[in-house]
């Protein structure tokens, strides 16, 4: 009998020759005469009173049905804090920002339209960095802030910019100071930027006659749009319907609630006509949510050994006008504050605040590109001043199981193996053989190496579901709320499912569009967590079918149900594979040649939920939050031209510990992409903000980021140390690999100048004003 | 404003099939093709010419469909994914994964198949300079250029 052996190996992404035939449908491909389009007016100021609308003359425009400003939408939305109106009333906040609305027949009756709204403002002072928000006397952004509601886990501070505060405290913090030998302090920081998935964000929505509210959106999480929809709006859950079509990249910045709730009183506004809203490429930069800009203070000791003694932290997120997913952004960074170093001693005061920048959401990583940034440069810079070599301090304090988390939790059997990660990537990059080379041309080789460590950022009862239907040919239809955004979890879900069915995967059959009444609840397709944790209700619905298969099948082979076993398309008596039955003869109810049918047709039911996952305690932050714990060490090599400080990234390295890796391809590819986009971020994206607030590169010819011929040369390895509650021992990967990257590149272009570089982003320009000591 | 007498047919040669339309003088190449015709592999991405989400051949050279009228493009050979099948090129972005979400791979696709027939030898530096034109933001690259560099060879 053949052996599926589906786990482990680089099968084909199940959607393939749909997205090379260009047939696959996004969102935005879908489009019927009856819809109507939709186009926003945004503001042109960073923070200003809007003095008058006057919206006359766009709604006398031609094809135009309807023009909507604030004031026709009053209700305070929000993912976790609500603080935001669909249209800005009275006050715009940040440079972008939607302050009307027109739908009309045409798309580009609804853009020629949106020019003719006349917007006076009135300037107000423009809060330009988290610091800045915190002073005495700062303009206060939200001062209604007091009335916002928010769920329990976050603490907003009314009367100040701060959106929440989680606060980390773990030993004591002078013991730690008092035991250390050498002690760095420094600053470390980054603008806000965007992820810039080439698919802009959209949404359609439509209002049936009988209440049934209906909504595509380009979402990574339509049942938390579901959920907020009906609490927001008062509608009952069971008359939404939210349909997520395959997304055309997210990072995280399709996670949240966007454009849904905008669109729908949109349609609301035209009688419940389909209404279609899609960001053009300027608005989706700035007007929709992007990622989070960032400031920290690093205190960090250790004995002249090079053992760790404390850290002290200091963390300001910059979310921008409003909090969306930030608030638990930075709470996860405290979180995982330390990055994956044993430190007995920790305080961290980790803060997501308010300012005159576009707002932020989730991105790949949720709070810990930003975290290791700071904590992979002050571990260099310690290095340096121990004149220790810094993948040794690495080494030598890399947490293992049995250490305790900043929130005092155990890192259990199940932890993956830092120090093989470091080892390993230490020599993919070639550590000993230098880590500065000067070349006989002039130009300088230089190499940095980052760690990481990260676990899903969810809420304590997250879940997934699977249901599996058959085909008269036995083969299987797979059910699941995960949505395909370019990470391959049906591929991976599938490949699950035909190991423990021993069956060919080519047998199993996904359903690319995740449809809210029809899926089983899904808590999001984010945090890393789809295939660990949809994979554990796969893998649930799989025994249930084995079961419900050999139930039948027992009754008619007249034998034990518990002598059963399915395997390649049979269900067969263990020890005497020869009384078997097919899985199609069964699955949908066994026919006996007199015709009597019995059993029925065979629903796999699967389900999974979060296992002992708890709050954090608001004075020290202690709890058990994390599901698993991927560790990682990454390491960069780039070769510096002295005269104009401009480089190329040469090679990029990256070991991580993914427990079981299930399709070797997809992983690699989720690791180099991650990497990717994390050199782009940390050497060259960021909004470059005037000092109005102002974004001046709103477009993707000044917002630069990564091109064809720019990747380095990628060295990918995985250690497989097996996680044992993930589905055949995997854990999450799909965002680790962007952790520790923008810390390695700036630890080697620091070495690479001789000069400390803790400012993102790296571009030539930046480097040769700090080598040169230039503000 | 449009007037009526701005509006006529045209015939556009897209895929090797004739199709009439009705065209404005403005209606952007891209618009036409997705909205008018169905042909909706090639993408907005940023309609500002800067991401090649929308690359289209026009007589076998790329362009950014984003960037034409539809006009513009009467009495030519418009070639859009949809008008290519199981060719080398796509085989190698399924073989090599040459895609994570598949927004860009059309322009990816129809830019390499192009690249290809125009410069079967093309070396990395040609390589680059072609499809720089284009952003993934999925990949990193790496897949792609295995999957360019896989066409070539059975191309040869
Ligand atoms: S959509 Fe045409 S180049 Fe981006
Ligand atoms: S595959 Fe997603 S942008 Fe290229």
């Amino acid at each position: 009998m053949d052996h599926f052996e589906v786990v482990g190996r680089s099968v084909i992404r199940k959607e393939s020759p749909d997205k090379v035939s260009g047939r696959v449908k996004y969102l935005n491909d879908l489009s019927s005469p009856d819809m109507l389009h939709a186009a926003l007016k945004t503001s042109t100021h960073a923070h200003a009173r809007i003095a008058s609308m006057d919206i006359k003359e766009a709604a006398a425009s031609p094809g135009v049905r309807a023009v909507l400003t604030g004031k026709d939408f009053p209700q305070y939305l929000g993912l976790y804090l609500g603080d935001k109106t669909p249209l800005a009333i009275n006050k715009v906040r940040y440079y972008g920002e939607p302050v009307a609305v027109v739908v009309a027949d045409t798309k580009l009756a609804a853009l020629r339209a949106a020019e003719l709204i006349k917007v006076i403002y009135e300037p107000l002072p423009v809060v330009d960095s988290p610091s800045i928000a915190l002073k005495e006397g700062a303009p206060i952004l939200h001062e209604e802030m007091a009335s916002y509601a928010h769920i329990s886990a976050i603490m907003p501070e009314p009367g100040t910019n701060i959106a929440n505060r989680t606060k980390i405290r773990k030993g004591d913090i002078k013991s730690g100071f008092e035991a250390a030998d050498v002690v760095v302090a420094d600053s470390f920081s980054f603008p806000p930027g965007d992820h810039v998935a080439m698919e802009p964000r959209a949404a359609i929505t439509e209002i049936l006659p009988n209440g049934q509210v209906i909504i595509h959106s380009t979402t990574q999480a339509p049942f938390v749009v579901r959920a907020l929809m009906a609490e927001y709006f008062g509608i009952e859950p069971g008359k939404i319907t939210v349909i997520a079509p395959p997304i055309g990249g997210g990072y995280g910045g399709k996670a949240g609630i966007q454009l849904e709730g905008l669109a729908y009183l949109l349609s609301k506004s035209v009688g419940g006509r389909k209404v279609k809203l899609v960001n053009t490429r300027e608005q989706d930069l700035i007007s929709s949510p992007g990622h989070i800009g960032f400031e920290a203070k690093v205190r960090l000791g250790a004995t002249k050994e090079g053992v760790l003694t404390f850290a002290e932290l200091s963390f300001l997120f910059d979310t921008g006008a409003y909090a969306d997913y930030a608030v638990n952004i930075s709470r996860a960074a405290a979180i995982a504050c330390t990055g994956p170093y044993r430190i007995p001693n920790v305080s961290c005061d980790s803060l997501c605040v308010y300012t005159n920048h576009p707002f932020a959401t989730a991105y790949r990583g949720f709070g810990h590109v930003e975290l290791a940034f700071a904590i992979e440069r002050s571990i260099d810079l310690l290095a340096e001043k121990l004149g220790m070599d810094a993948m040794e301090l690495r080494l030598k304090n890399a947490v293992v199981a049995g250490d305790t988390t900043p929130t005092q939790s155990v890192l259990d059997h199940n932890t993956g193996n830092l120090p093989e990660c470091i080892r390993r990537v230490g020599s993919l990059i070639e550590w000993d053989k230098g880590t500065v080379i000067k070349k006989e041309d002039g130009k300088i080789i230089a190499k940095g190496m980052g760690c990481l460590w990260k676990a899903p950022a969810m809420p304590t009862n997250s879940d997934g579901g699977a249901i599996l239907t058959f085909n008269e040919d036995g083969s299987i239809n797979l059910h699941c709320g995960a949505v395909e955004i370019g990470q391959g979890i049906k591929t991976g879900l599938a490949q699950l499912l035909a190991e423990k069915l021993q069956m060919s995967i080519n047998q199993v059959h996904v359903v690319y569009d995740v449809n809210t009444t029809v899926a089983p609840h899904d808590w999001a397709t984010a945090a890393s967590r789809s295939l660990f944790m949809v994979g554990r209700a796969v893998l649930d619905a799989a025994d249930d079918t084995i079961r419900q298969l050999c139930h039948t099948a027992a009754a008619v082979l007249r034998c034990p149900e518990e002598d059963l076993t399915v395997a390649n398309g049979m269900i067969f008596v263990k020890d005497e594979p020869s009384i078997s039955l097919k899985v199609r003869e069964v699955a949908l109810g066994y026919v006996y040649p007199d015709g009597t049918a019995v059993g029925g047709q065979v629903i796999g039911r699967g389900k999974y939920i979060a296992r002992r996952l708890t709050s954090l305690d608001p004075l020290n932050g202690a709890g058990n939050p994390a599901l698993e714990w991927t560790m990682g060490a990454q390491a960069i090599e780039v070769e510096l031209d002295p005269r104009d400080c401009s480089y190329k990234i040469t090679r990029a390295a990256s070991v991580m510990d993914v427990g079981k890796v299930i399709n070797p391809h997809i992983a690699r590819g989720q690791v180099i992409g991650s990497i990717g986009m994390a050199l782009s971020f940390a050497g060259k994206e960021g909004f470059l903000l005037n000092e109005r607030g102002q974004v001046q590169n709103s477009d993707l010819r000044s917002y630069k980021i990564l091109r064809y011929g720019e990747q380095p040369e990628y060295l990918i390895d995985f250690v497989e140390t097996p996680q044992g509650d993930g589905p055949y021992g995997m854990r999450g990967l799909g965002e680790q690999g962007v952790i520790g990257i923008p810390g390695a590149l700036a630890n080697a272009l620091s070495r690479a100048v001789g000069k400390p570089l803790n400012r993102l982003p790296l571009t030539p320009e930046e480097i040769w004003k700090s080598k040169e000591g230039k503000k | 404003m449009l007037k009526l007498e701005d509006i006529k047919t045209f015939t556009l040669n897209v895929n090797g099939e004739k199709k009439s339309v009705i065209l404005g003088p403005t209606d952007v190449l891209l618009d036409v093709l997705r909205d008018k015709l169905g042909l909706t592999g090639g993408k907005p991405g940023c309609e500002n010419g800067d991401c090649g989400a929308c690359t289209v051949l026009l007589d076998g050279v790329p362009i950014k469909s984003c960037l034409m009228l539809a006009v513009e493009a009467v009495d030519h050979e418009i070639t859009t994914i949809e008008g290519l099948s199981n060719t080398v090129v796509q085989d190698a972005f399924v073989n090599e994964a040459g895609f994570q979400c598949g927004y860009c791979t059309s322009g990816f696709i129809l830019n390499t198949f192009a690249l290809l027939k125009e410069q079967p030898e093309a070396d990395d530096a040609v390589i680059t300079e072609w499809l720089e034109a284009n952003i993934c933001r999925c990949t990193g690259y790496d897949d792609i250029k295995n999957a360019v560099k896989l066409a070539q060879n059975n191309l040869r």
